[in-house]
């Protein structure tokens, strides 16, 4: 059996190893995620933090100048993770564009699930909020795999002290 | 109009500390949360700032172990490019005037 998940090729580019359901999940979640922000669902706000702690008036000169960017930026990451959800091989813009998208998923997911330090245990399958924590927690398996291949690369590439 | 040719005076060069002291730095603080990834924080502090691995981790288990981690400062407009990269990268964080 292939080991599941994502590898850093020495050619540049990312094997993905995910069994097509895996992949159809991929590709649905950045609409829901479009939906939401259409919606302009309150737990939307972890994905657009203020600048400034104690600055109101600050942190609305910074949501009218950084606000559409942030938005922009976002969307495309999801569009990105769709177009490319059943590749076999990415780039790394693409996979870069993959690891912006589950950010935006876990946080938006996390938030609405109120996941603290401690929701990363077992999974009580009693918890009427199984479902969507199992699906928390393999965005977060899946999160883990792109960051390794893209921290392996990032070493090879610079390798530091 | 006054033709006399000044003897050029050379500037008292400012000091760093001088530049502290009249404009403080903003400071970049990144705040911990449940739901960002250790190894994502640490890949993220690493891409933006160019950091090595070794700086990422301490600064992402100071976030971890602290609550929170000072991560970069400057000029205001420095600090405002660094706060709106972090949140581009779904981080939590926010700068002040050190």
């Amino acid at each position: 059996m292939r080991r599941r998940g994502i590898k850093a090729g020495k050619d540049g580019t990312y094997r993905v190893e995910l069994p097509d359901e895996e992949r159809d999940v991929l590709a649905a979640l950045p609409d829901q995620l479009r939906d939401a922000l259409d919606a302009g669902e309150p737990t939307l706000y972890r994905l657009f933090p203020p600048a400034h702690s104690d600055d109101d008036a600050a942190n609305e000169d910074y949501a009218r100048l950084v606000g559409p960017a942030l938005v922009d930026g976002k969307l495309r990451a999801l569009a990105e993770l769709q177009r490319t959800a059943h590749a076999k091989r990415l780039d790394e813009d693409e996979l870069g564009s993959w690891l912006g998208a589950i950010e935006s998923l876990r946080l938006v997911l996390g938030t609405q699930l109120d996941v603290t330090e401690e929701s990363y245990g077992p999974l009580d399958t009693a918890d009427p909020d199984a479902p969507r924590l199992a699906l928390y927690h393999w965005l977060s398996w899946l999160q883990e795999e792109v960051v390794q291949a893209l921290s392996e690369s990032l070493e090879r590439k610079a390798p530091t002290d | 109009m006054s033709h006399v040719v000044e003897a050029p005076v050379r500037a008292p060069q400012p000091t760093i500390e001088d530049d502290r002291l009249e404009d403080p730095p903003w400071v970049v603080i990144v705040w911990n949360d449940p739901i960002n990834l250790m190894s994502y924080v640490t890949l993220v502090l690493q891409q933006l700032f160019g950091y090595s691995r070794s700086k990422a981790t301490k600064l992402m288990l100071q976030v971890h172990n602290d609550g929170k981690a000072v991560v970069s400062a400057g000029t205001k407009e420095k600090a405002e490019l660094d706060v709106s990269r972090l949140h581009a990268h779904g981080l939590w964080a926010t700068m002040r005037q050190d």
